[in-house]
């Protein structure tokens, strides 16, 4: 068929919540768990920011800025891109693996 | 309904250039037996197809010949190629989708930003579109745009 197989969808989060973990404290000051000092870039989906519409399977070279050595694709924790853009990223991203484009996670 | 696809294939790397000529003519066959048509490339399409070194291995092979198409027809014309295609000697892979979807969609996003972007310049008094001489800065874009880093990184 065409299209791209849903792969295993439906992780179990369930959708945009607190991440992290919530409520341990709601200290505004906190001084632990909020790594200071160190370069903490703030995260911005760059599909948003370049304003991609389009995730494009072809496009390796954006694509593999989001998949790193072993294969997986880079968790939106750390890439900090939005819920859509990370769907459409992992769609084609999977196209793109069929396609022998990218690599297969290795184990 | 007339829907347009795109469909992708690698062929394996010792393939002659009849052998690629052929195929070619196989699937516009199919095309053109299911009432499809072969649709115009766009200049990416034409500098995506060609040698490319494959992301892994497929049965030795380490590189291969990739041919993009742009179809128009329907789902019966797909169901029809997909199936011929599986059973093509030679093919290491082959992938279609549909893209029409995605184009319009992405249209539409780009029209509304556009819109929104007018909206608030004329609230802002300016002249709705960018003037010459405004800096690169598009106006909706709010911060710096420090390079974005994908870091593996904690
Ligand atoms: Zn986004």
């Amino acid at each position: 068929m065409a299209g791209i197989g849903r792969g295993r969808s439906g992780s179990p989060s369930g959708g945009a919540g607190g991440r992290g973990r919530a409520g341990d404290d709601k200290n505004k000051d906190g001084k632990q768990g909020q790594r200071r000092g160190l370069f903490r870039r703030r995260k911005v989906c760059k599909f948003c920011a370049d304003k991609i519409d389009d995730i494009n399977y072809k496009d390796v070279k954006l694509l593999s800025g989001f998949v790193p050595a072993r294969g997986k694709v880079l968790p939106r924790r750390i890439s900090g891109t939005c819920a859509k853009h990370q769907r459409g990223l992992r769609i084609a991203i999977v196209r793109a693996r069929q396609l022998a484009l990218l690599p297969y996670a290795s184990d | 309904m007339q829907r347009t696809y795109e469909l992708v294939y690698v062929m394996r790397p010792d393939a002659t250039e009849q052998q690629v000529a052929d195929l070619h003519t196989q699937v516009e066959a199919i095309v053109s037996r299911m009432s499809g048509t072969i649709g115009e490339k766009s200049e990416a399409a034409l500098a995506f197809s060609g040698r490319r070194r494959l992301a892994y291995e497929i049965g030795h092979h380490k590189e291969g010949l990739y041919v993009l198409e742009v179809i128009h027809g329907d789902g019966a014309l797909v169901h029809e190629l997909d199936r011929r295609l599986k059973v093509t000697e030679g093919l290491l892979r082959h992938l279609i989708v549909r893209v029409d979807e995605s184009q319009t969609k992405a249209e539409r996003a780009r029209a509304k930003r556009t819109e929104e972007s007018r909206r608030r310049r004329t609230a802002r008094g300016l002249p709705p579109d960018r003037q010459p001489g405004e800096g690169p800065q598009t106006d909706d874009s709010d911060d710096s745009g420090d390079d974005f880093g994908v870091e593996a990184e904690v």
